[in-house]
Order: C-alpha cells, then structure tokens, then sequence
C-alpha cells in the first residue's frame, strides 16, 4: 500500500498505472470544482432569493445572456475534448502491445483460469516477469468472461470462438487479485485468483519447474495434477461435498441416475464421454453447465484422470 | 359551471369503472400504483442485495439467489419502473392538460399499453416460481442461451413491455402534433411536453430493435438459429451492439423526462420564467439524436475494434454538452428569483446536485482508457444510480408531489414532506458514494462475495441503503395519508402558469375543462417586483 498515489486508487503495479492515474486525478479535481460551483450557486442563489413574503415576485426576468451562454457551452467542450484525446491516446498504448511482449495464452471457463506459458507450463496460477512486457491470447470456452487486474488498470473480455489480446509491463514485485468482471454465473465472484510478481530469475525457475512437472509422474499423479490445474474441483468434489458439479468420490464404477431418467454405470467410457461431451448424459439434479475439454487433453492426460477417479473411493 | 363540481374520480364508481377506463387522468393513476408497486417490490430485492452483501462470504442467501435478486432488481427497475414511470403515470396524466386537450389522441390505445405493461409485470414476477433466473437486465449472450427457461420468460416480459413504451409513444407523438390548444404554438409548450414529446420519438424508433433481439434470443433458446451462440457460428458481440442500440437510447427514455419534470418545478417555485426555453427544448432533442449513437460505450472492453471505440468515445462527449447546459440553465433560472421550497422544489433541488455528480462521472466513464480500469464495477453502479436514481427517481419524486394536488386534490404534508427529502437525500448519497470509491479501487459488479478490504465500503453503502429506504417510505405513508385526512387542494396552489393549474380544477372534471383554453402567454411568464 506504500506505492498509492491516490487513497481511492489501488496500487501501481504495471506501466499504464502511473500516468492513468494522474490524468484522472487532475480530471477528478476539475469535476470536484464544477461540483463545487453548481452546489455553490445553487445555495447562493436559493438562500439569496428566497421568498420572504407570500407574494414576493421575482427581481428580474432573465432569459438570456449569449455571452454567458456561448461560454458555457464552449469551454465544457473544449474541456471534453481534451478528455477524449487524452483517453484515446492511452487507450492506443493499451492496445498495442511491443512485440517482444512475453506471449502467454489464458483460457477462461466456468469458473477457472488456466495460463498456457511459452515455455510449455500450463498452470491455474498467473506467474509474470518483473519489469517485462506480457502480451496475454485470451479466448473463452463457454460464456464471456473478463479479465481484470485493478493493480494493472487492465481489463479485457475473453470471447468464445474468438482471440482477444491484452498487455502490460508489470512494474513491482508482488501479488495482486486478478478478477472476473463479466458475469459469468454461479462461481462469478469466485474467479477471483493472485497475479504474483517476481523476479526474471524466479519466473524462469517456476516456469521450468512447472513445464517438467508432469514427467514420470504416475498416471494417478498426473490425474491428480490435471484435476487441479483445469480448474475441475471448482465444480466436482472429491470429498463428497456438494458442489455445481457431481462429486466424484465413490463414483467410478457405480451406478448414476441420469437426468433423463435412465441409470448407466459411470465407467471409463462414461467418464470419457462426459469430459468430451458433458451435455451428452447429465446426472440427475444437476443443471448441464461444463464446458467440453475436447483438444484440451492428451490420451495420457485423459488416462490419468481415469485412473484419479478410481482411486476416490 | 354547473356540471364542473364532478371530478373524474367521482365521475363514474366501482372497480370495472377503473379497469374499463379510457380516461388519461385514471390511466395515468393506475400506472402510479403500479409503477409504485414495481418500485417497492424492486427496491425491497436491492435492500436483500444490500443485506447480504453487509460482510463478505455468504450471509444468508447462497450465489444462485443473489444472482437471481442482482437480475430482478434491473429488470423490474428497469423495464418495469423507470422506463414507464414518468411518461405512463405523469405524463398520461398532464400531457393532454398542458396542452388543453381533453385525452391522449388514441384512449383505447393507451389503456392498452397500461395492459401490456401489467402483464409484463406478470409475466416478470412468474419467473420468480419458474427457477433461477439470472444473467442480469443485459441478458448477455451467450450465458442466457443456455435454455433456462426462467431467462426466456423474463426475456419475453421485456419484449412485452417494449411494446408498451412504443404505444406510449406512438400516442404522445400525436396527442402533441394534433391536440395543441388554439394559440399554443410549439414555443409555448411547457418544457415537460417538449422532454416527453423527445422521450416518445426514441421510444417509437428505439424500442423495436430491442424487441427483434429479444425475440432473437428467445429463438436462440428454443430453435438454436445460430446467430449469437458461438457454438453455432454465431456471435456473442452482435447481442451487445443490438441490445445497446436500444438500451443506450433507453437511458435517454429514462432520462429526459425527468428534465421536463424539472424544468416545470424550478420556474414554478421561482416564479422565473426559464433562463433559454428553446435551448432547452432543442437539447432535449440534440440529446435523443446523439443518444442514438453512442451504444458502443457500453462495449470498449468487449473486444470491438479500436476505431469503432474512438468514435463512440467522442460522440459520447459530445452528448455531454448538451447536458451540462440543461443543467446551467436550470442553475441561471434561479437567478433574481423569489424561491419558494416547498418539497418538489427541494427534490429538484437535489436532483440538481445528484445529476451533476451523475453526469460528471458519466465523463470519467468517457475516457476510454479510464473506462478500460472502471468498466463493470461499481464506479459503474454508482454513476447509474446517480443519474437513473438520483436524476430520474428524484425527478418522479419532484413531480409525483408537484402534481399530486392536481391528481388527488389533496395536499400532502409539508413538514413530513421536507422530513422525507432530507432523509432520502442522506440515504442515496451515503449509499452509492462508498461505491464510488470501491469501484476505483477495482471492486467487480454482480459478486455475491468480495475480498475483505472492500468491506468498510460495502458497510457503509448497506447502511446507507436503510436509510434510503426508510426515507422513501416516509415518502409513500404521509401521500397515502393526505387521500385520507390532506387539506382540499385548491386550483393552483403553486401560483404556476401552465394550463393544468390555471384552467384544469383540482381534481380536473372528466373532460379536463368545461371550455377549450385558449392559449394566450407563454407557460412561464411570471411577473416581475415592482419596486415602491
């Protein structure tokens, strides 16, 4: 909190804070002035001529006054002006991103981020350089979602079917909350996550870590690990607790009644279908809200969550 | 005179009398009740909204719930009540009297929209028992084509009340080309007339492009055509364009009546005549233009082109201009005045204040790459319920007591009046000016749960909201009381010079006036001290 120039601003943590918030501070002194001039003249003028008999008629008529009236139009306008160029100037910076940008790809679900990084890692968590630009490829797999760190003063929608883009330089070491700002259901307020800010060094140990993490893990590991890094347990329990999602403890190789009103018994097949298809058997009280993981997951990735499952006993 | 002692209340009696009714001025009533109704009922969901949101972590409603009270706060408020408020209960009311007419130019018409309105209201409440209904007023695609069917309901009662607003519409339009009283020329018509007449053309263009993509959307549910669903092809972002070139325009529904509110009570209670009449009734017009315009603000994070967002980013500042003058003039007419502050005075009064703080937020919202850190939180929140709640509320308020003598013939209570106002005024801003602040300091919309340093805001805001909420209901027993025990009303307790109070009785005979007026001053030509 040390780094806030304004009470009412969060921190500023990446290279677009500082001079946002300056401009909006100067912006936000103008409006406390012309606030402060309408409330003023309001009270003057109504304490002035206040009416002290019944019968009291006004002093004069005015109806016009060109002067005033050019002057008032005019200068709101030039005013308005140079908010907007101002605006679109920063805007512009926002939107292009230098092109040795670090290029990481985010997939936004119901209700997970997963951040695909160049070097191979596919992680829950946002891990980023110290003082390197970021270039993030946000697309979506179900509904619309947003991407928003107020430290960063960035926010950009992330569509399915499509690519949007985003980028920052983070300029302080740290962890910041990274939010979903468009409403996306349920979980909405619980896609909230933390950026963390490190050292070049730091990330490039973790992201190395991370993008060998899964070798010659057991296919049980490997299951374990996927279940976690896809954003799986924001739904589906392994515990037994009840969750959006049905839970997967003591469900592999029982029974499952269905929405539809038929029963099949949740075997390697059926685990398969419904990560591929989830809408395709739904289980009984639950509403059809996964998105598919067709393409997302290799035959490896697939036979371990298989073999995850059985051991949720 | 010898008929006139029957007013329109007394004219005929019973229930079916009401409900088969093509007189304007019981129209108009019916949609008071019922837009009153709409409000309480969407005022009751904010206060739940508020209540939970108390602490952070879940209170006493779980996710599901709140999200489904966040939606039906917007689209009863929204559909249900600001959209209707003024122009169905204030404006059925005094528009054919300010013009010397004796009704609307199409009754049967009008007592239609009223139907159409109550059974979108039906219809909106009956999602209440269908399921969960969320997604929010926007309704966006693609998570509300996901099949649920309390969202396609709800969907359909919008579509239904969209209807309503064209005939309102449709009826002002030409109740005020073909009704005018002789003399009254378009220079003398009241301002209140100028700002529906404005609110009526956005409301016959506007509203039936939201009614195709509303029926869109519900064949999306139903018949999955493919044009917003990505899984189909289509695309999610043309919702957005088609919904904001109604709904952007539909602020301005919102909006310019509560101007004409306005610019009837401040002369009135000045007895100014208003500082540039034309300047007013031309930027009423300019504003609905270059309303229609401006939609792609809603979107500068969305994913629209750079360009498209540069050009709705200047456009919107341009409709700033306008506005900043109404507000000017307004100020100027107090100017050498003899001020009166009775209750609607000091609700315009506030309105002032509110609306100011409204529109200058609304600038900051403008600037594009300020919007990119503000845009969907609550900066967002609080700047619309300055301006929908503390402009249009507080306008509908100003008028709802300016007129009330006129629609009742009753007064209300003064004291209990300024009690009422004063709390109210206290209430909004302790409500929404803490999520100023949150917003700026990075707070989302629509969450059920928040990180705990946001907490001393949403605190203060509930707070605020209670407050709010007890003066509001102040507001709604001492009006409900004076039908009962308020002093008779006389013809023009106000001294003002529009037709309603010089040539209409309070309450007005069925037929408005027992002779056609004829128009022979302006409506705001007060006279000026002479001094001894």
């Amino acid at each position: 909190m040390t780094n806030k120039l304004f009470f009412w601003m969060p921190e500023q943590a990446s290279n677009f804070a500082e001079s946002l918030d300056f401009g909006l501070g100067v912006y936000f002194v103008i409006a406390a002035l012309v606030l402060a001039g309408v409330t003023f003249t309001l009270v003057l003028f109504t304490s002035k001529y206040l009416r002290r008999h019944p019968d009291q008629l006004a002093k004069a008529q005015i109806t016009h006054n060109t002067k005033l009236e050019i002057l008032w139009s005019v200068i709101p306008l030039l005013v308005f002006m140079g908010l907007f160029a101002w605006g679109v100037k920063g805007f512009i910076h926002m939107r292009v991103a230098p092109n040795d940008a670090l290029p990481i790809n985010v997939v936004a679900q119901k209700w997970s981020w997963t951040f695909i990084y160049p070097e191979g890692a596919s992680e829950p968590e946002l891990v980023l350089p110290l003082n390197k630009p970021v270039k993030l490829i946000m697309t979506s797999r179900d509904v619309i979602h947003s991407f928003y760190i107020p430290a960063f003063r960035v926010k950009q929608d992330a569509l399915p079917n499509r690519y949007t883009t985003l980028w920052f330089t983070p300029t302080k070491i740290g962890t910041y909350n990274l939010f979903c700002a468009e409403y996306c259901g349920t979980q909405h307020s619980g896609m909230i996550r933390k950026v963390k800010v490190v050292e070049e060094s730091e990330y490039i140990a973790w992201v190395t870590e991370k993008a060998n993490s899964t070798a010659g893990l057991s296919p049980v590991d490997l299951g374990k690990s996927v279940f976690g890094k896809k954003g799986c347990a924001a739904c589906h329990s392994v515990d037994g607790a009840a969750g959006i999602g049905p839970t997967l403890k003591g469900r592999f190789e029982h029974k499952v009644a269905l929405a539809n009103g038929s029963e099949v018994i949740a075997d390697a097949e059926y685990i398969r279908e419904s990560i591929m298809e989830p809408n395709a058997k739904i289980v009984k009280g639950f509403a059809g809200a996964m998105p598919s993981y067709k393409g997302q997951l290799s035959d490896t990735e697939m036979d371990g969550l298989i073999a995850y499952f059985q051991t949720l006993k | 005179m010898s008929t006139s002692n029957i007013n329109y209340l007394q004219e005929k009696k019973g229930l079916l009398s009401w409900l088969f009714t093509v007189d304007h001025k019981r129209i108009g009533l019916m949609y008071l009740g019922g837009v009153t109704l709409a409000f309480l009922l969407g005022g009751i969901f904010a206060l739940l909204i508020r209540l939970e949101l108390f602490s952070p972590g879940s209170q006493f409603v779980q996710p599901d719930r709140y999200n489904s009270l966040f939606t039906l706060h917007g689209v009863i408020m929204v559909f249900l009540f600001i959209i209707p408020a003024i122009p169905g209960a204030l404006g059925n009311f005094i528009l054919p009297i300010q013009l010397g007419a004796s009704d609307v130019a199409f009754p049967k018409l009008n007592l239609t929209s009223f139907y159409l309105w109550f059974i979108g209201l039906c219809i909106a409440l009956a999602t209440l028992i269908m399921g969960n209904l969320d997604g929010g007023w926007t309704f966006y695609a693609p998570y509300t084509i996901s099949g649920n069917k309390a969202v396609v309901w709800a969907v359909f009662a919008a579509f239904i009340l969209g209807f309503s607003s064209i005939l309102t519409g449709l009826n002002f339009v030409v109740t005020v080309h073909k009704l005018r009283a002789p003399g009254q020329s378009w220079f003398k018509l009241p301002l209140f007339i100028w700002a529906l007449y404005a609110t009526a053309l956005v409301q016959v263009i506007a509203t039936p492009v939201v009614g195709i993509t509303l029926v869109l959307l519900i064949m999306e549910n139903i018949l999955k055509i493919g044009i917003f669903d990505p899984a189909l092809g289509g695309d999610p972002v043309l919702f957005q364009h088609f919904f904001w070139f109604y709904s952007h325009p539909a602020v301005y529904i919102m909006i310019l009546p509560a101007f004409g509110v306005i610019s009837e009570i401040i002369p009135t209670f000045s007895r100014r005549n208003i500082f540039g009449y034309k300047i007013i009734a031309f930027s009423s017009v300019a504003i609905a233009v270059i309303g229609f315009l401006v939609w792609g603000h809603h979107m500068f994070v969305s994913g629209q082109s750079t360009v498209a967002s540069t050009a709705f980013a200047f456009l919107t500042f341009l409709v700033g201009v306008p506005t900043a003058i109404k507000v000017f003039n307004w100020l100027a007419t107090l100017y050498k005045g003899s001020i009166e502050l009775k209750t609607p005075m000091l609700y315009a009064l506030i309105f002032l204040f509110l609306f100011t703080i409204g529109g200058l937020t609304g600038i900051t919202l403008g600037i594009l790459s300020v919007d990119v850190h503000l845009h969907d939180t609550y900066f967002v929140v609080a700047h619309f319920h300055y301006v929908m709640m503390g402009g249009t509320v507080m306008g509908f308020l100003a008028g709802v007591h300016y007129w009330w003598p006129k629609m009742t013939g009753r007064m209300y209570s003064e004291t209990w009046g300024k009690i009422g106002a004063f709390t109210v005024f206290a209430g909004f801003n302790l409500t929404f000016m803490p999520q100023f602040i949150m917003g700026t300091l990075g707070m989302p919309r629509r969450y059920n749960d928040y990180v705990p340093e946001y907490e001393i805001f949403h605190k203060l805001s509930s707070i605020g909201a209670g407050i709010l909420g007890i003066g509001l209901f102040i507001a709604l027993f001492y009006l409900i009381a004076s039908l009962f025990n308020g002093k008779k009303a006389e013809q023009n307790p106000w001294g003002s010079k529009t037709l309603e109070w010089e040539e209409a009785a309070s309450p007005p005979v069925t037929h408005n006036f027992t002779t056609q007026p004829v128009i022979t001053h302006g409506p705001y030509e007060y006279g000026v001290e002479v001094k001894a």
